[in-house]
């Protein structure tokens, strides 16, 4: 199985799991409708990654999703991190896309034509994605002194568990240029929490799988 | 061959119900196989979108309806839908209807506004970088007020 589309499908799984719980609770209607479009487009990357992941032993996009536990999921600790306030969900979803957008972008000039083919579609999303929160990340840290420190807190919090998200000096360029446009200070680098590609979660992660699983293992084969 | 083309561009998207899939130029090949049978290929146009599942259904029903039965419908990702690819006809659709057709992707983003479908004026501002569906943003005219759908340039 390829490691690589597994690591992938999980993060933009997980990732569509958590800004889905935003639906109907955003702090507005604009961004009610942003946060669910963006958990389509994670959803949608999930799928493709997924399928082709599971090709090689004969699993469906599914069975991945709803039939693996904890152990077995290749995602990132931020992606499955509690949504906390709004400021938290832009930070993950700053830090996320950044490190999506790179990996896509190695894997559509990669020797995988699957992979590829899939990178080079889901990039131009994530693109709009990382775009989408920057300008929050800017609009709440360079704004009132509460939504500063807000922003600041998110980001203090959230820093620690980017060390996963995979090349750093590029992630670090797409990053740092907005936190200083948004006033933040960019946190020093110190505790690096990691497992997540090994199968080694939180304990936020069981949590989501239980609500996003239960259905499809209370009632095995049902169709609509 | 050219009927069972026909019958699958006319195909109308099931979320923009002005423009067919033809317009947004999401079907990519029509083409028999030795024993008649006919594959059709599409593209998505974002991943995650919604409607591939009736798309694929009514282009089966399409081709049925044009005595192609048992139409095989395929999806290739490579290389990736663009706004680029909606044809004259779909952005002149589209405009008609109020939904403001896409800028071209590749030009030099000036950040320019687009015109307001309804009275034409330029003066316009974005309202939401998402709207009612995964293609769409939401702005509205400060000429006549009126709110309109744009296609994301993508």
């Amino acid at each position: 199985m390829s490691s690589e589309a597994l690591e992938l499908g999980d993060d933009a799984l997980i990732a569509a799991q958590r800004l889905a719980e935003w639906c109907a609770s955003a702090p507005e209607l604009e961004e009610d409708l942003a946060l669910a479009n963006i958990a389509l487009d994670q959803l949608g990357a999930a799928r493709l990654f997924l399928s082709y992941a599971g090709e090689a032993d004969g699993r469906t996009e599914d069975d991945l999703a709803y039939l693996r536990d904890d152990r077995e999921f290749r995602n990132c600790l931020l992606a499955e991190l509690p949504n906390g306030d709004f400021a938290v969900t832009m930070a993950k979803l700053l830090f996320l896309a950044a490190a999506q957008k790179l990996r896509y972008d190695a894997l559509a000039a990669g020797p995988d034509a699957r992979l590829a083919a899939i990178a080079a579609k889901t990039r131009k999303e994530t693109a709009y994605h990382l775009d989408h929160a920057a300008r929050w990340v800017v609009r709440l840290g360079d704004g009132t002194a509460e939504s500063h420190r807000r922003m600041q807190d998110a980001v203090d919090a959230l820093w620690p568990y980017t060390h996963e998200l995979g090349e750093r000096a590029a992630w670090l360029a797409l990053v740092e240029p907005v936190l200083a446009e948004a006033t933040l200070d960019r946190p020093a680098d110190g505790w690096a929490p990691a497992g997540g590609r090994d199968g080694v979660h939180t304990e936020h992660l069981s949590y989501l799988l239980a609500e996003m699983q239960v259905v499809h293992r209370a009632h095995p084969g049902a169709r609509w | 061959m050219s009927d069972a083309r026909a019958a699958a561009a006319s195909v109308v998207d099931p979320e923009l119900r002005v423009v067919t899939i033809g317009d947004l130029g999401i079907v990519r090949d029509v083409r028999a196989g030795a024993d008649g049978r006919v594959t059709v290929t599409i593209t998505p146009t974002y991943a995650g979108c919604p409607a591939m599942d009736v798309i694929r259904a009514d282009i089966r029903a399409a081709l049925a309806a044009a005595g192609h039965a048992d139409a095989e419908v395929v999806t290739v990702l490579s290389p990736p839908w663009s706004t680029d690819h909606i044809t004259d006809a779909g952005r002149a659709k589209l405009a008609a209807t109020g939904i403001a057709p896409p800028e071209h992707t590749g030009t030099v983003t000036l950040a320019l506004s687009p015109r307001c479908p309804l009275c034409g004026s330029p003066d316009t501002a974005q309202l939401s970088r998402f709207g009612s569906t995964a293609c769409k943003a939401l702005w509205r005219c400060r000429s006549c007020g009126e709110p309109f759908d744009q296609v994301k340039a993508y």
